[in-house]
């Protein structure tokens, strides 16, 4: 489904990263793999640093100590926000909502919309297009998008499928309703047929976490994970962007009627090296206007791939400067996304850490 | 051109004889992380560029599928 966008911009970036740093040779030795396939799959893949939460850290206290800092810095007001978006496939509890729990503990005015949304690695095209939505509305001038995971508490440490890539992080994205400005064009996807590739099988309502539930067991290629943990097809995913993804960049391309070479930067989700570069290909574009460097600096942290690529390649310059660029994520569901927009002349466009 | 390929799986996979006639999937040799970085080496060795929709376990279980794969994107 395509959408267009009129008089609507980012204004602000923000991502808060965990101090704590784990690496790809730490873990080694929890998976089942020689030490030769470990050092190929790291050059291809582009494994190798990694950040995740202590213990008991959850998704609201990432986005709160963004929160803070913004208020904190006068680069946000809390009177000016008429919605709060909380994508997260990790929130603090089953109810109430993320979003309500910032609320509470930020004061902020009770006449706003506060909104969860369940959604993982396509999440911050799906809370944009929810932003988007919501500023064509009189009444709605600024939304926050948040977008935050603690993933790394549901991944089994000898789980090799997912453990060496996942990491922890949140984002927040200011959008406003502004006079005149550049239309943001947008395409989001769904395609069910993939629901059951990426899952936590246990937790909710169909299979409640139980003693039984967190037992460890190996599968055939040699991981130990439970119920209660991520289970990721990666060669499904692999296959599943492959198919759809140069397909949907394409169609907003033309949607647009934007030629590729006149994009400054594609902002991907970051799921491996390889993917990318074989996307990259995929679409015509060079390899170096789709940056594939933050899984192995950061680790991927689902939603938040596409800000926290932003704010990292580009920093401060995003603050002075404006360039034509392209996002696109893609993940559990299948959810796919992408969105073409001017983006630039940010407030602030900028990482912290907790 | 065989040859090359089964120097390059006993690099990844030294543990195990990669001849002609056996399925490489299927007898567990290879898994899919084995794979992509097959295909990595592939590229580097050969000069090719595989594409994406073409990485699937199928074209990779035997020697013959592998030199198929590479004839397809050279």
């Amino acid at each position: 489904m395509k959408f267009k966008f009129l008089n609507k911009k980012i204004t602000g970036i923000l991502t808060v990263l965990p101090e704590n740093e784990v690496t790809f040779e730490e873990g080694i030795k929890n998976y089942n793999f020689t030490e030769t396939q470990s050092k190929k799959l790291k050059k291809v893949m582009g494994y190798d640093k990694r950040r995740v939460v202590k213990d008991g850290v959850c998704s609201s206290d990432l986005a709160s100590e963004g929160l803070e800092y913004l208020f904190k810095n006068k680069l946000l007001v809390k009177d000016d926000i008429d919605a709060l978006l909380f994508i997260t496939q990790t929130p603090d509890y089953i109810l109430p909502a993320t979003s309500n729990i910032l609320q509470d503990k930020f004061g902020l005015k009770r006449d706003m919309f506060c909104l969860d949304i369940n959604q993982g690695c396509g999440g911050f095209m799906a809370g944009l297009l929810q932003a988007l939505i919501m500023l064509d509305q009189e009444e709605i001038n600024k939304v926050v998008l948040i977008n935050a995971d603690v993933l790394s508490r549901k991944v089994s440490i000898k789980d090799r499928n997912s453990n060496p890539i996942v990491g922890d992080a949140a984002s927040i994205t200011v959008i406003e309703s502004v006079k005149e400005e550049s239309p943001i064009y947008l395409s989001l996807k769904m395609d069910a047929s993939g629901v059951h590739d990426v899952v936590i099988p246990a937790g909710g309502m169909r299979l409640p976490s139980t003693n039984k539930t967190s037992e460890m067991k190996e599968d055939e290629s040699g991981n130990f994970r439970s119920l209660d943990n991520l289970i990721m097809k990666g060669d499904r995913v692999f296959n599943f962007v492959q198919r759809e993804v140069p397909p949907m960049i394409e169609e907003i391309l033309k949607y647009s009627n934007t030629d590729r070479n006149n994009i400054n930067f594609f902002f991907c989700h970051q799921p491996n090296k390889f993917m990318l570069n074989k996307l990259a290909d995929k679409i015509n574009v060079p390899r170096e206007k789709m940056p594939s460097n933050i899984v192995g600096k950061y680790g991927n942290s689902s939603g938040v791939c596409i800000p926290v690529t932003i704010c990292d390649n580009l920093g401060s310059d995003l603050e002075n400067n404006v360039y034509k660029v392209c996002f696109a994520g893609f993940g559990v569901g299948w959810t796919f996304g992408a969105a073409i927009l001017e983006l630039g002349d940010l407030s602030f466009n900028r990482i912290i850490e907790l | 051109m065989k040859q090359k390929i089964i120097n390059i799986l006993n690099e990844i996979r030294p543990e195990f004889e990669f001849t002609s006639g056996i399925d490489f999937i299927s007898a567990g040799m290879l898994d899919s992380f084995d794979v992509l970085t097959l295909v990595n080496e592939l590229e580097e060795k050969f000069g090719i560029s595989i594409d994406g929709l073409d990485i699937v376990p199928e074209n990779f279980c035997t020697i013959e599928s592998i030199v198929g794969i590479i004839n397809k994107n050279e």
